[in-house]
């Protein structure tokens, strides 16, 4: 930021003096003409991934995958715009205007844009309380999320639910009990099997959740029923400030369905996740029941806005991850790397994204506050109003579904 | 008809009206029922809709909420609501709060039923009642029926609602016999939930019950009848959204209380009516205070003496409602 307002500093100053240099084209002229001309621009380009640990297959995901121009832009804006989401969800949590608990994903995105990348609109995904990312993946603008967390009446529940509990069509939140959305997204799998129009449904928990009885009890039932259901855990490497060391005495995540054939996937590199996540899919639909990917991926930011995250581990790690392995910039150097953009086209997507989340959090902190009557509201569905008891017996709320 | 049967035919009647209601628990399908209360059901429906799960409560109960949120419409049986408590976080987080959470986004369409409260010399870990503790929760209708015709109507009603609704039936209900009325046996009879029904009007004092129990104040009230007291027998049928109205009405007619329940005393049925009946026009009525009838407020014995007197009996109704009344 400082280095670009210096350089138009410098622009500014020199302005006469450089336009003025016989043959000079300037700055801003080169930059124009660069994004102007496509035809300079590769339209795709084939990278080499990571190949994937397997459990229980005889084979595992592609280690090519074909990355299109069209994709790679999408998905770096896609990325870029959770990252900027998520460092203002920091900013207006330090500033009080969000309260409670929040969850950031800084340093996952390839995780969910990935996922997102592999599957149709009508699959179904349900995940934990690490879900803005998802949130917005799953076609929630980024003003609903934000309006969500500092809980106003635009927000995308109406305020009432916060930062863990933010739904969609086919995204079923935001579950704030460590491991409770495993069995109901294979409830949800159930019901995609019933339903018979070849949806699968997403089920996502962590490295810490993973421990979770009920998980096990899911992965027996799922595989008893062939249930279509891609079982993942996205290992940060800490639950909350137990690393994996300390909590499993198993930490091959993706070997923990036992009898469910496993994938390790890096998931700090996009492709690699939506490469893994198509062979996922298409061993769902195809009827061969569950699959389970553990996503190898890191979270910058500690637990939640309440852990600073360098009590456990140290500044020296989440530093060498974010120059080693960040998401958002292994995609980027591919983009320039291989002719699908440039610097310029990038820094103007990161502009137009920086602009987008300044709206929404202008909107999201001036927007008023539910109105009290919403209080009483969406106990029960499709039923005749009634009367909501409040602290006192003099004070009652109207309810309507 | 058996409470057992009237069960049977109302499961019956909803999975062939609805193709999306559905029947999950253990032993529900090729056992018949752990009751037999889906006796025939597999035989009909076939493994899609009536479904045997393993022994893993809070991973089939999130099973069937998942389902319901994604558009099913399931019944999950609970073998005795005692072993509900595993998956009881399923239940209220899952369940109940989500449409609240959504603003409306989600609504969870689910039954959880199965028999609640003592059964006979069965042990303190196998007679808990559940009423008190569903009924506390905002989100959840909890119904809890006496009569073939309460279980038929609640359970056919409970099914089409689209709420999370719990159901609270009493094994030892299960083979007692009762008349259905012609009404009762078509296929679309509901029992609309949250409305008491009134099993016997009287004077002098109202009788307020749920389930087993009901049957009880209706022996006691025969045996006060020839003595000269005409005891309100009110059925409660629904615990939450709990009829207070109908309570109220009869507290203003009779101007005595007395509740009587299976559960334990503490935070239980009796005393949020008591609580309400406070609250309300009708405890300007009431000639004396109103009294609780309960479970003993221990864990259940299992000897039959200790468990007979741990449980509101015939004579103990007699009592409280002659304390009462003064003679």
């Amino acid at each position: 930021m400082r280095k670009m307002l210096l350089a138009a500093l410098s622009r500014v100053l020199q302005g006469p003096a450089a336009a003025a240099r016989p043959g000079a084209v300037s700055e801003a002229a080169r930059v124009v003409v660069a994004t102007r001309n496509y035809a300079d621009f590769a339209s795709e380009a084939t990278f080499d991934i990571k190949k994937c640990d397997v459990h229980r297959l005889e084979e595992g995901p592609p280690i090519t995958a074909v990355l299109t121009r069209e994709e790679g832009l999408h998905y770096y804006k896609t990325m870029q715009t959770i990252r900027r989401m998520e460092l203002k969800s920091d900013q207006l949590y330090k500033q009080k205007i969000i309260r409670g608990f929040c969850h950031l994903y800084d340093g996952q995105e390839a995780c969910c844009v990935g996922l997102e990348a592999a599957i149709k609109s009508t699959d179904h995904l349900i995940t934990a309380y690490r879900a803005h990312g998802y949130a917005f993946t799953r076609g929630t603008s980024v003003r609903e999320i934000l309006a969500e967390l500092t809980g106003r009446r635009g927000g995308c529940a109406k305020g009432k639910g916060g930062s863990m509990h933010m739904y969609a069509k086919n995204f079923y939140g935001g579950n704030g009990i460590v491991g409770a959305q495993v069995p109901l997204g294979a409830g949800i799998a159930l019901a995609c099997k019933f339903f018979g129009k070849d949806e699968i449904c997403l089920t996502l928990y962590g490295d810490g959740a993973a421990n979770q009885g009920q998980i096990f009890e899911t992965y027996n039932m799922a595989a008893l029923w062939k249930l279509p259901c891609i079982f993942i855990c996205e290992n940060n490497r800490y639950g909350m400030g137990t690393s994996v060391e300390r909590a499993a005495a198993s930490t091959d995540y993706y070997k923990r369905g036992d009898f469910i054939p496993g994938i390790r996937v890096d998931g700090m590199d996009i492709l690699c996740v939506r490469e893994a996540t198509k062979f996922a899919a298409e061993h769902c639909r195809s009827g061969k029941g569950p699959i389970l990917m553990e996503l190898q991926t890191y979270r910058y930011h500690g637990h939640s806005m309440s852990d600073p995250g360098i009590s456990y581990r140290t500044r020296e790690e989440i530093q060498e991850v974010r120059s080693k392995s960040d998401p958002i910039t292994l995609l980027k150097d591919r983009l320039v790397n291989n002719n699908l953009s440039n610097i310029e086209e990038l820094k103007e997507i990161d502009v137009e994204v920086r602009k987008e989340i300044e709206e929404a959090a202008q909107f999201a902190t001036t927007d008023p506050e539910p109105p009290l009557e919403e209080l009483g509201n969406h106990i029960y569905k499709n039923e005749p109003p009634f009367e909501v008891r409040g602290p006192s017996q003099w004070i009652k709320y109207k309810s309507v579904g | 008809v058996t409470v057992r049967d009237a069960l049977n035919q109302a499961l019956d009647e909803e999975l062939e009206r609805d193709e999306r209601v559905f029947l999950l628990g253990e032993e529900v399908a090729q056992y018949d029922g752990a009751y037999k209360i889906s006796r025939g059901l597999w035989k009909k429906y076939g493994d899609n809709r009536i479904i045997d799960t393993p022994i893993s409560e809070m991973g089939f109960t999130g099973i069937a909420v998942g389902a319901a949120m994604a558009g099913l419409r399931p019944i999950c049986e609970f073998m005795t609501f005692n072993f509900s408590m595993q998956a009881i976080d399923q239940v209220i987080n899952s369940a109940s709060k989500t449409l609240y959470m959504s603003a409306g986004m989600v609504p969870v369409p689910i039954v959880f039923r199965g028999p609640n409260g003592a059964s006979a010399g069965v042990g303190a870990q196998h007679s808990q009642c559940f009423a008190a503790w569903y009924g506390h929760c905002p989100g959840l209708k909890v119904v809890s029926p006496w009569s073939s015709e309460d279980a038929k109507g609640l359970l056919k009603a409970s099914v089409r609602d689209d709420n999370p609704v719990v159901m609270l039936e009493n094994e030892l209900m299960y083979g007692v016999p009762f008349e259905l009325s012609e009404e009762a046996q078509s296929k679309d009879f509901l029992v609309p939930i949250g409305k008491a029904k009134i099993e016997r009007p009287g004077t002098h004092v109202t009788l307020v019950s749920h389930s087993r129990s009901v049957g009880h104040c209706l022996e006691a009230a025969a045996v006060l009848a020839k003595e000269g007291v005409e005891c309100e027998v009110v059925n409660l049928r629904t615990i939450r959204p709990m009829d207070v109205e109908s309570i109220e009405a009869s507290v203003v007619k009779t101007n005595h209380l007395v509740t009587v329940e299976g559960g334990w005393p503490q935070f239980g049925v009796g005393a949020e009516i008591c609580a309400r009946i406070m609250e309300g026009p009708a405890f300007n009525y009431l000639d004396a205070p109103a009294v609780r009838l309960t479970g003993a407020d221990v864990p259940m014995p299992y000897a039959k003496i200790l468990e007979e007197n741990c449980l509101p009996q015939v004579k103990d109704i007699i009592f409280a409602v002659k304390k009462t009344l003064n003679i």
